[in-house]
């Protein structure tokens, strides 16, 4: 029955979200505001739809209905409570589930927060969601129905995936698709714009919060599904260029260079058509990812193949919903004049360049990406590109953001003059500089040139960004109160870029300073890597709840004094009989140590891998940091006294960045 | 409607029929010069040692040379037929491809390891030599050291029994 209700639930949104598009357009053709409001009450009841169908389907995991063929394809009688609910995104049906109710909760926050936007571009902005949720729906409803049910029933389910077993796991997804599925509202602002010919700086104003909170939580899931994969894959490695992590970077660096341009627009009328190009490519991004995840068609022809209609489908809505939005662009674009002249030395000059090298680096990962799929089509046969390729193109092109950063953080909008620039950058420069050529050797008395390049980098950024707070605070009296008067927009912008300094200092030492082992130890053996000492002290087997594991305890001393107890696992998952490992590390913000199992050898010794990770945890620190900057700049008061136009202006002007 | 303001939309009509090509699309064999030609030349290390080995190494039976690495995803598809082929008693000699020692035996304790031998290529030279453009791609060498046959992209069932296995002999 529950099943049912949910299918029903499904069905009732599919309907809704048709009203939800068409009556409000009409209200608008015709100028009729009860008509548009329809795009408000009908966002509403779409959002408590979904989440009844959602609710419905949690409900069938966590009392183990196999009736329901999702269900027993993805869970286990055994499988604890938390896995059961976070195995509803566990597979192809439910996480595009989870879409669309990450969908519907953007259009039903948008119909709460955005009441006061002017009548028809809030019903235009929400029937554009609409439709894309129509999209969604027809493609869960047609081809990957969760609610199917199965007959004979089985007895029990066949497990979820073990790799998706992890507590990171269960809050990765939906960070990611919260950040992914945010994009669709600039989407949707930038249509509703396009379509009514409203294209002046107002929707870049009302889109800027939406953006950078679709942004945080991209950042947050990128960085929490990085940490998953260093845990669980039992690599050692953070960050892989795999085309489904790709699927989410792309978004997030048009995204990244999204926020600069609606900065730019607000602030100075300018790269108006730009901005609204961005705001369609970020989120096609988010759409291409999702086609290139669930379509199968990269990591395998064959996989696909089996169900052809799922690729096609949403192949079929990419194109419409890009086609429209482009042609719509072509049509609107070219009537936007620029107010006003660009000059390179100037703020606005500067983030027009972020712009282009972020957009490139899109673009390199997108053809890194797609590259397997061009050999495919002209009958070359199948190859993956690798971190070869992605690491040789993309460092290149991400190191001169860093320096813009420094630069971007001073100067000045309009014209910026030279003569500043160098007077305030100087002293971070210096700093810079005597840093990183110091800090490479003090830390691990070994130094190269791409430690110090990185270490440069990083420490500009940082030392540039605090002066950008330094110089608010110059000419007051009481410094602490000049603190707390700087705008959140500010701190948050500071915060951020503060954060890329920190990723970029921890990506450059564990790149260029890890040390890795394989060694075979007997209980009782110790072996030494960069001063440490691992000492197995035994390997003891035990039961899971869904699983079988041996569990090492490994003893990690220096200098005579223990300073950490490690047990690494390895795992024999019962229903699948797949093996995982479960490495185990001690961090500290200067380094980890990672420990995992490898298998049992002979005689009662194991093979382990063994990892010295230098300032591993300043990577995931970057991204939370910069997340964090991101929900600061969102709680700016600007956006809370949106009502007061007067005042906000006046705010604009202080934290537009 | 200038020109300029077209450009999305044509990009997005490239991609569109690449991915109809994609979805449809069946991996087919292709003429490689190297085809009836003598193996490349090549003196490398076992992985994982100092070990050396080379070309002369490979005489004197079929064998098959796959070209793979950790960071390949590709490989992984055409990993389970690979362990099968080695159960079955066929010679693969690996050659992990632009990849790290540490990185390879992780990802072959991970999965199984098919080869009799596997060899580090870590500077891709070997791969440049052998016209390697992408990984995984699989040599079917004769006991002269000829290249009869090169599969590019995963090995399949169906290249395996219609093409590779006569090839091959006994198996």
């Amino acid at each position: 029955m529950i099943p049912e209700l949910g299918h029903f639930a499904l069905l009732a949104a599919l309907a809704v979200a048709l009203v939800q598009v068409i009556v409000p357009v009409v209200g608008v053709v015709r100028a009729r505001p009860r008509w548009m409001e329809v795009a408000v009450s009908g966002a509403q009841a779409q959002l408590l739809l979904i989440v009844t169908a959602y609710l419905c389907l949690t409900w069938s995991f966590i009392t183990r209905d196999w009736s329901v063929a999702y269900v027993a394809a993805n869970s286990h009688s055994q499988l604890p409570l938390m896995y059961r609910i976070s195995a509803v995104w566990g597979a192809h049906e439910g996480s595009m589930l989870l879409w669309v109710l990450m969908l519907a909760g953007w259009g039903g926050a948008v119909s709460v927060f955005s009441r006061r936007l002017p009548r028809d571009v809030l019903a235009l902005t929400l029937s554009v969601l609409g439709a894309i949720s129509i999209g969604f729906l027809l493609f869960i409803l047609l081809t990957s129905n969760p609610f199917d049910r199965n007959f004979p029933v089985p007895t029990d389910g066949r497990d979820l995936n073990p790799l998706l077993q992890d507590p990171g796991l269960v809050i990765h997804p939906p960070l990611l698709y919260m950040g992914y599925v945010g994009f669709s509202v600039a989407f949707a602002f930038a249509l509703a714009a396009l379509i009514s010919g409203r294209m002046d700086a107002a929707w870049t104003r009302w889109t800027r919060p939406w953006t950078t909170t679709a942004w945080l939580f991209l950042t947050l899931g990128i960085t929490l599904g990085s940490w998953w994969a260093y845990n669980e894959l039992g690599w050692g490695g953070w960050w892989f260029w795999d085309p489904v992590e790709n699927a989410s970077f792309m978004p997030w660096l048009v995204g990244t260079a999204l926020i600069h341009s609606l900065a730019v627009t607000e602030k100075r009328g300018v790269l108006k058509s730009w901005t609204l190009l961005l705001a369609i490519l970020a989120f096609s991004l988010s759409l291409l990812g999702t086609f290139l995840v669930r379509s199968g068609v990269l990591v395998s022809v064959h996989a696909f193949a089996t169900d052809p209609a799922r690729g096609v489908f949403i192949l079929g809505f990419l194109c419409t919903v890009l086609g429209v939005a482009f042609l719509l662009y072509a049509w609107r674009a070219p009537s936007l004049v620029n107010d006003a002249e660009i000059s390179l030395i100037s703020r606005e000059g500067l983030l027009l360049l972020n712009n282009v090298f972020l957009i490139v680096a899109a673009a390199a990962v997108l053809i890194g990406t797609l590259y397997p799929l061009v050999v495919d089509a002209f009958e070359l046969g199948k190859i993956s590109v690798g971190p070869p390729y992605f690491n040789a193109v993309f460092l290149p092109l991400a190191a001169p953001l860093g320096v813009l950063v420094g630069l971007a953080s001073v100067i000045g909008w309009k014209r910026g003059q030279r003569g500043e620039l160098v007077r305030r950058l100087r002293w971070p420069l210096l700093i810079a500089v005597l840093t990183s050529l110091a800090m490479p050797w003090i830390l691990h008395r070994q130094t190269q040139v791409a430690a110090i390049g990185g270490s440069l980098l990083a420490v500009w950024v940082m030392v540039a960004t605090l002066e950008g707070i330094w110089h608010r605070l110059r000419n007051r009296d009481n410094r602490w109160r000049g603190l707390i008067q700087i705008p959140r927009g500010v701190w948050g912008m500071s915060l951020a870029h503060f954060a890329l300094g920190v990723w970029i200092l921890g990506v450059t030492f564990v790149s260029l300073y890890s040390v890795e082992r394989d060694v075979r130890l007997g209980p009782g053996d110790s072996v030494e890597l960069s001063g440490y000492t691992y000492t197995l002290i035994e390997v003891q087997g035990y039961a899971g709840p869904n699983y079988d594991a041996d569990r090492a305890s490994v003893e990690v001393s220096r200098d005579g004094k223990v300073v950490a107890e490690l047990s690494p696992e390895k795992r024999r998952y019962r229903a699948q009989g797949s093996v995982m490992t479960e490495a185990a590390v001690d961090h500290t913000p200067f380094r980890d140590l990672y420990v995992a199992l490898a298998e049992s050898l002979e005689g009662g010794d194991w093979a382990l891998r063994i990892y010295y990770k230098p300032m591993m945890r300043l990577v995931w620190l970057g991204g939370v940091l910069m997340a964090l900057g991101g929900i600061l700049a969102v709680s700016d008061r600007r956006y809370r006294l949106e009502r007061a136009e007067q005042r906000s202006r006046v705010h604009s002007v202080e934290a537009a960045a | 409607m200038r020109v300029r303001y077209l450009a999305p939309i044509a990009v997005l009509i490239g991609l569109t029929v690449l991915f109809v090509f994609g979805l449809g699309h069946d991996p087919r064999e292709v003429p490689s010069p190297l085809i009836g030609k003598p193996s490349p030349d090549f003196t490398l290390r076992v992985m994982g040692s100092d070990e050396p080995y080379q070309r002369s190494q490979l005489l004197g039976r079929p064998v098959l040379v796959n070209f793979f690495a950790s960071w390949c995803a590709g490989c992984k598809v055409e990993h389970p037929l690979l362990m099968e082929l080695s159960r079955r008693g066929v010679e693969i000699v690996g050659i992990d491809y632009k990849d790290t020692d540490a990185a390879a035996r992780q990802w072959l304790d991970k999965h199984g390891n098919p080869y009799a031998k596997v060899i580090a290529d870590v500077q891709g030279t070997a791969g440049l030599d052998w016209g390697v453009y992408g990984v995984p791609e699989t040599f079917v060498l004769d006991a002269a050291g000829t290249i009869v046959y090169k599969q590019i992209g995963p090995m399949t069932e169906e290249a395996w029994i219609t093409r590779i296995a006569p090839l091959m002999g006994a198996h």
